[in-house]
């Protein structure tokens, strides 16, 4: 048998014995036992010594060769190994994937909220910026410079909550409506002037329909020429956007305001469909707003001169936008804080109004 | 304000349609309410003729009538009335006719044996009157078969509106037809006042005994009437009166109500047989007291007026009558007063004794100084056609209360209408409307001047002209004209506190939470367990004492909330509240706070996490949150462990500080005697962050500072210390930090060793802080020397400030 035979045979052997190893450990062992420093292909290296050079490079690459081949099928037989064990190892660790996962809490933003960033969204738009006043008010504040005198009857229909007398007479009192904004507004403020004064507001009166708070945006607009035709178009186009709807139709009527001259209301069309009113269909109207150019004695008031300057206001209720908005069938339920209604009616917080988006999106 | 359409058509010369008529009422600012045809609810009732009324044979009080609907066969009824008799023409319902006085459908039925195919109908119900002595009787030769709304002349729709405050005018019928006179719907008809100069002089005289130039009552007509039979007003006038709401009474009282329907002209009968002496419209005696219509006793004072005669107050002036002096079935004679009052003083009046009458709402919103003659006369003429009589001259009192035509004349520059509403009007439509409207205009060039008719009290100025030219044109004729743009693309327009707001509550709802929005009252036993319930913070006049108090604090709404949710069996909710609280009566005193409270399991059972009660770190975790999305570095917040007020745990809160005044909020869990008065199921977490005290951000541009990422690693080294119990972790690591502030760029702790444990290894009152110091080296790497180096500051730091030794 010649030397080449023996290695051949020698080759042969270790494959078996690599492919027979069931794991790395017995794989090593066979690599030990073929190409450790005292292995069996190594002893051969170790001949080569013996040989003249011509014998010895032939001899060389042979080994080599030899080596090479072992070393390729021990790497092979590794993989397949480390791969076998691998997919045994992933087998046990299966989990029952049904189980729930890890428990998180999702907020909500109230409706309120939401609405009054989507009314400020679309008057920021035009250029309305968002004023405030105390909600703890002053007589003259709140009613004489709205042109309302202490007699007059409108003052009955305010359910105007009062703090105790003082004792010099006066007596403090939580605003009936944003209106109050508009004359702080024009006291600190030179015209022309575009604001709107979203709020709390405050009205004694609690039955199925109304709640002793509820919120209110006003609006005031004073320049040289604003007039009733602008006052029509910002509503239009309000309306538009925050009902997101082209078919709103709104009906204007004569009304009257002690604090504007002239006044009006504006009803949209609805229809009411098994309880639930929907904006910009049918052909029933639902009173929205009031509005009218600011009266002349409120601009007095407020310290601005009417034979220079004029302009509009006009006031929606907040809560009332969001229960037509969003199907919101009782206003009590605004404030009562049931989780429940909290999450159905409520906003995520990353529902971010937004005119490019959409305001409901 | 309602009226009926036949009732407007006395005044008003037209033949638009009901429909036509409602839109106009709404456009013109006369708001329809309601529109009730009183015919339909009657609509299958008809006429019909009893022709014989036989005796039941089973029982005594019923009759077996034939009836004759004016339609075939005459049908069988029994009816129990007691004037069922053969030759009655009344009112029947066949089967199936709903009944609105008792709320059934008819039926043909057997009573008592005898089948009953119908109904002879009684007033009650029909619901026109309570009379249910028998059954409704017709004039004999009412034609049969003829729709009983008709025959019961209740087909006249009735139309309720809106008055709004400044058209005291409208309150009368005849206002509303000069309305839509004006606006185009027809014509007025003149009011034909007529002449009645009465045969004697009255025996009752007026004074008005006031001092002031400008009495409360300036002006007063009276008369006298004798031999007058007041029996009830005619069928037409108690039909009319009461479609509009008005309980007939007496011919009498029932005259007085229709004239100030149809006029806004209320007016006063008394029983002249009951008057003792003259009539005195005075000031009321102080604590002088009036037994009124009304059958309360009203006590008065000073600043009212009554009408009295020489021995009493015989009636509230302007707002209502007496009962002594009241007319009767059997007055016979008769006093009527027409008078004028001063609005604010019957405001005023009818406010203090609260009494709200037709009277007071008329007097209130301004009554035509100029119709008391007519009123009288109007008036008058009635009680003589229906009450039968004579009258005395009339007798009067005082002067009309006119404002001279000087300062009823306003100027309408020609463009206003255009400048003020942005409408077109034709300069001859404007003057037309005016006219329309009783305003006397004459063109002076440049302006119009227009006199404003005596019965508009309402008109002040240019712009009140500029309003009733617009309303009765239309406001649907207005051009929508779009505001100019300030810029083409808009500008950010929230002021930084109202961002804070908005961030807050998206932050606060990314976190789990869900925002409720409270009333801003509370119980004043809520208001005091957090720092409020001042007296100037209390309401004079709360819907309940349950909303007795302005909020001092968002928190107890929220804990309340979260108590009624768990009442509802859905706990463990986390609930926030960004908005006002009230710390004094004074606009500084409002405070904007965001608030948030977890109640229960912070953690629920759950198959792979440990359930845990939510704990002053949940608190401290939403509270830190706010301040940093408010822009706020946290390493600048102080905790002051003592700082939170009392409705905290003492051991389990603090207060959010930045320096040592400036207070932004407090976190901690709620303290458990707060939550037992409150009657909430703890443990409850929460937190307050005062918004408006947050610093403004500093904004300098747009651009953000240069990232500071070291190319080196961090590495990080382990350090334990054992110190007091009472040491604060937060100042071990702020010792550690301050120990190499180039190198050390952040300390955490990872464990406490604390209790029985610690104290059996560390020694009694001692625990171990264990902290991980992250080193962040910047120029080269660091040497184990340069590290050691480091640490060793750290120690030493640690050591000064809190005492603590390295665990060994």
């Amino acid at each position: 048998m010649s030397g080449q035979d023996e290695l051949q045979e020698l080759v042969g052997a270790a494959i078996g014995e690599i492919e027979a190893a069931e794991d790395i450990r017995a794989l090593d062992e066979v690599r030990v036992k073929y190409l450790g420093k005292k292995g069996l292909v190594s002893a051969q290296m170790k001949e080569l010594g013996k040989l003249d050079p011509e014998q010895r490079r032939e001899r060389g690459r042979v080994l080599n060769e030899a080596r090479q081949q072992l070393e390729k099928a021990i790497a092979s037989r590794r993989a397949a190994l480390e791969k076998r064990a691998l997919e045994e190892k992933l087998a046990k660790e299966r989990v029952d994937v049904t189980l729930p996962a890890r428990p998180e809490r999702a907020g909500v933003v109230h409706p309120v909220s939401h609405v009054w960033e989507e009314v400020v969204e679309i008057f920021a738009d035009l250029g309305f910026s968002v004023a405030e006043g105390p909600h703890i008010e002053t007589d003259w504040y709140n009613f004489e410079a709205l042109n309302i005198p202490p007699e007059h009857p409108a003052r009955q229909e305010h359910d105007t909550f009062y703090f105790h007398e003082k004792e010099d007479g006066a007596r403090k009192l939580l605003r009936t409506h944003t209106s109050p904004v508009q004359i702080h507004t024009m006291e600190t403020q030179q015209p022309p002037i575009r604001i709107i004064a979203p709020g709390r507001v405050f009205r004694c009166d609690s039955d199925p329909t109304h709640t002793p708070v509820f919120h209110q945006v006003e609006a005031l607009v004073i320049d040289r020429d604003t007039h009733m035709g602008h006052l029509k178009w910002t509503l239009e186009e309000f309306c538009k956007a925050f009902f997101e709807t082209e078919n709103v139709k709104m009906r204007f009527r004569a009304s009257h305001f002690p604090f504007t001259e002239p006044s009006m209301e504006v009803d949209i069309n609805c229809s009411w469909e098994g309880g639930q009113v929907k904006v910009g269909e049918g052909d029933d109207w639902l009173e929205i707003l009031g509005s009218g150019m600011v009266h002349p004695n409120v601009l007095r008031a407020g310290g601005i001169d009417p034979d220079e300057w004029q302009g509009y206001a006009f006031g929606i209720g907040i809560d009332r936008l969001a229960m037509l908005k969003y199907g919101i069938p009782d206003l009590r339920a605004f404030f009562d804080a049931d989780i429940r209604w909290l999450k159905h009616y409520g906003f995520s917080a990353l529902q971010i109004p937004t005119l490019a988006g959409g305001l409901s999106a | 304000m309602k009226f009926t359409l036949g009732w407007l058509k006395d005044f008003l010369d037209t033949s638009a349609s009901l429909d036509e008529i409602v839109e106009t009422l709404n456009r013109i600012g006369l708001e329809v309410e309601e529109v009730i045809d009183p015919s339909q609810k009657l609509k299958d009732f008809t006429t019909a003729k009893i022709i014989s009324a036989e005796k039941h044979p089973d029982a005594d009080k019923l009759k077996v009538c034939m009836v004759d609907t004016g339609r075939g066969e005459p049908v069988q009824v029994v009816c129990g009335a007691p004037n069922a008799r053969a030759g009655l023409v009344g009112v029947f319902a066949p089967p199936g006719t709903h009944i609105p006085g008792t709320g059934l459908d008819l039926k043909v039925a057997k009573v008592r044996g005898v089948e009953s195919a119908g109904m002879m109908c009684s007033e009650r119900e029909l619901e026109i009157s309570d009379d249910h002595e028998g059954i409704i009787e017709l004039p004999e030769d009412t034609p049969l078969g003829m729709p009983a709304a008709e025959a019961l002349g209740m087909n006249d729709p009735v139309i309720e509106i809106a008055i709004t405050p400044n058209r005291g005018d409208a309150l009368g019928v005849y206002g509303v037809a000069r309305d839509l006179a004006a606006a185009g719907l027809g014509t007025l008809k003149p009011i034909e006042v007529p002449n009645i100069e009465g045969g004697y002089e009255s025996p009752i005289a007026v004074h008005l005994d006031f001092a002031e130039e400008n009495p409360p009552c300036p002006h007063f007509i009276g008369r006298h009437f004798r031999g007058v039979k007041n029996g009830p007003s005619p069928a037409w006038m108690q039909h009319r009166l009461r479609a509009v709401g008005a309980r007939p009474i007496s011919a009498l009282v029932d005259i007085t109500n229709y004239i100030m329907f149809s006029f806004n002209r209320p007016l006063h009968v008394f029983d002249a047989q009951k008057v003792h002496g003259d009539i005195h419209v005075r000031y009321a005696h102080p604590g002088e007291k009036l037994l009124a219509l009304d059958g309360n006793t009203y006590e008065l004072d000073e600043s009212m007026v009554v009408i009295a005669d020489e021995e009493r107050a015989e009636a509230i002036g302007g707002v209502i009558g007496g009962e002594e002096s009241g007319c009767t079935e059997e007055t016979t004679e008769v006093f009527l007063e027409v008078a004028y009052f001063d609005p604010i003083n019957i405001a005023m009046t009818g406010r203090k004794l609260n009494i709200m009458t037709d009277a007071r709402y008329r007097f209130e919103r301004g009554v035509d100084p100029a119709f008391l003659p007519a009123g009288a006369q109007l008036a008058s003429k009635l009680i003589l056609e229906l009450c039968g009589g004579e009258c005395s001259h009339l007798v009067e009192a005082g002067k009309p209360a006119v404002k001279p035509e000087e300062e009823r004349t306003f100027q309408l520059r020609k463009d206003r209408v255009k400048t003020l509403a942005g409408l077109e009007v034709p300069l001859e439509k404007q003057v037309e409307i005016l006219e329309k409207l009783g305003f006397v205009v004459t063109d002076e060039g440049e302006v119009l001047k227009a006199v404003a008719p005596t019965w508009r009290p309402d008109i002040h100025g240019e712009a009140d002209l500029v309003e009733e030219i617009v309303r009765i044109v239309g406001l649907d004729e207005l051009p929508s004209v779009p505001l100019e743009r300030p810029h083409a693309v808009a500008r950010p327009v929230l002021t930084d506190l109202q961002l804070k707001q908005v961030r807050a509550r998206h932050l606060l709802a990314s976190r789990g939470l869900a925002e409720a929005v409270t009333y801003s009252f509370l119980p004043k036993r809520h208001a005091e367990l957090f720092g409020g319930g001042a007296k100037e913070l209390e309401l004079a006049n709360p819907i309940s004492s349950e909303l007795s108090d302005m909020r001092p604090s968002l928190l107890p709404n929220l804990i309340a909330a979260a108590g009624r949710n768990v009442a509802r069996g859905f706990g463990d909710v986390a609930l926030f509240e960004v908005g006002s609280v009230y710390h004094s009566d004074e606009p500084e005193g409002e405070r904007v706070m965001a608030a948030g409270v977890r109640q229960g399991m912070a953690v629920p059972r759950h198959w792979a996490e440990r359930a845990r009660p939510v704990d002053v770190f949940d608190a401290k975790a939403d509270a830190l949150a706010v301040l940093e999305n408010a822009g706020l570095n946290p390493d600048s917040i102080q905790i002051d462990v003592e700082g939170a007020p009392e409705w905290y745990h003492p051991g389990r809160s603090g207060a959010l500080k930045l320096g040592p005044k400036k207070v932004l909020g407090h976190f901690g869990e709620l303290h458990p005697a707060v939550l037992k008065e409150m009657d909430v199921k703890g443990p409850v977490a929460g937190f307050e962050i005062f918004l408006d005290e947050l610093p403004a951000k500093k904004r300098k541009g747009t651009a953000k500072p240069p990232l500071d990422a070291p190319d080196l690693m961090p590495l990080k080294r382990d350090l334990a210390f054992v110190v007091d119990e009472a040491v604060a972790a937060g100042d071990i690591v702020r010792a550690a930090k301050g120990a190499d502030k180039a190198l050390i760029s952040d300390v955490r702790v990872f464990d406490v060793f604390a209790g029985a444990k610690a104290a059996e290894q560390l020694g009694e009152g001692r625990k171990s802080v264990a902290i991980e110091i992250v080193l962040q080296p910047r120029k080269k790497t660091l040497t184990d020397e340069e590290i050691q180096r480091v640490m060793d500051k750290v120690v030493a730091a640690v050591a000064k400030a809190t005492g603590g030794t390295l665990r060994g």
